[in-house]
């Protein structure tokens, strides 16, 4: 058993779950936001704020936006503790990741119910 | 007449500040011989060449190394399996220690190994003959047991190279599985609680290259995939 204290379910196995459940949910999202666009061609503001307007639509996006936080730092994490070996700097460069996920997402649900 | 030129892996920590790749011209005679007898050949221009062997058959697993570019057995890999142009470039085993030219300390990947306990452990008091095992049970052992544990798997794997103190790898995974599957062995609770941290098994990201190296023909990513199964069925 190796310890750790930095990766998000503390155990690989569902730090494994979390990344692969994750990785569906923007899978999904992501082929819902492509097939939107392409069947809206000529797509304008009222339109897409009409979209995002919607309680089931918000609530998607913020599933996908939690699911994109946790999927990025599950695999930035693992990139890390891959690349970096001096302890200070790879703690440095994790605290950096999980501000700037921390970030984006308050950004993300601000956006969402904002407007 | 054909001339093989091989260029070969040479440190010497007694006398070398820092490894340099040797060229050989080794005369073939136009057979397709077994890499390890192109080192013998080797051995006979230059004796301080030093390299591992023992039953030069694929049973001992001791000439693992890395023939330009990928890692096997020397004694069962021909020529004709790795060598294009009549170039032959020999290094040892990539991501352990080297010791020596192509002999390398697998002092880690023997730890990883034996941190899987691979052994039978079963708490249950033994029957008066021996522990039976069904056709069926006996099956699952297959495709399991016949690793001889030369690293080819293990030193092909980046995972392992990067963190070869947490990182089980495929070599040790497939072994942890032997056990798993063993109908006798009754710790298998035990073997996957030591298992489901980020590294000792996750940290595989499924590429392969066990698969494509193993000169016996096993697949350690098969192996990997059924321990995250029992994991998962046990932990959800």
């Amino acid at each position: 058993m190796v310890t750790n204290i930095t990766n998000l379910g503390r155990s690989g196995l569902s730090d494994w779950l979390i990344q692969r459940v994750s990785a569906v949910v923007l899978a999904l999202y992501a082929v819902f936001m492509v097939g939107y666009l392409l069947f809206h061609p000529d797509l304008d503001y009222a339109t897409w704020h009409g979209l995002f307007s919607q309680t089931w639509m918000r609530i998607f996006s913020l599933l996908a936006f939690v699911s994109l936080a946790a999927h990025a730092w599950i695999g930035l994490w693992t990139v890390v503790t891959d690349y970096i070996k001096p302890t200070g700097i790879r703690f440095i460069v994790q605290i950096a990741i999980i501000i700037a996920i921390f970030i984006f997402l308050v950004w993300g649900v601000q956006v969402l119910w904002g407007a | 007449m054909s001339m093989l030129q091989v260029s070969v892996y040479r440190y010497n920590p007694e006398t070398d500040s820092a490894p340099y790749m040797q060229e050989f011209q080794v005369d073939t005679q136009g057979r397709d011989l077994m890499v390890l007898n192109v080192l013998e050949i080797i051995k006979q221009q230059d004796s301080s060449m030093a390299y591992r062997r023992s039953c030069r058959e694929g049973v001992c697993g001791s000439d693992g190394m890395n023939m330009n570019g990928t890692n096997g057995l020397a004694c069962v890999t021909a020529l004709s399996d790795v060598v294009k142009n009549d170039k032959l470039v020999l290094r040892p085993l990539p991501g352990l220690p080297v010791i020596r030219d192509l002999v390398v300390d697998m002092g880690i990947f023997y730890k990883q190994y034996e941190r899987i306990q691979p052994y039978l452990q079963n708490d249950e008091n033994p029957p008066a003959i021996e522990r039976l095992q069904s056709p069926e049970e006996r099956d699952k052992l297959d495709g399991l047991y016949e690793c001889i544990l030369c690293a080819c798997c293990s030193t092909s794997c980046p995972s392992f190279w990067w963190n070869p103190d947490k990182f089980v790898g495929p070599a040790g995974l497939l072994q942890a599985y032997r056990f798993l599957a063993d109908s006798r062995d009754t710790a298998t609770r035990e073997r996957l609680s030591e298992l489901e941290d980020p590294f000792s098994v996750f940290r595989c990201r499924g590429i392969m290259n066990c698969v494509a190296v193993c000169p016996k023909g096993l697949n350690p990513t098969r192996a990997i995939g059924k321990i995250r199964e029992l994991l998962l069925a046990n932990a959800t």
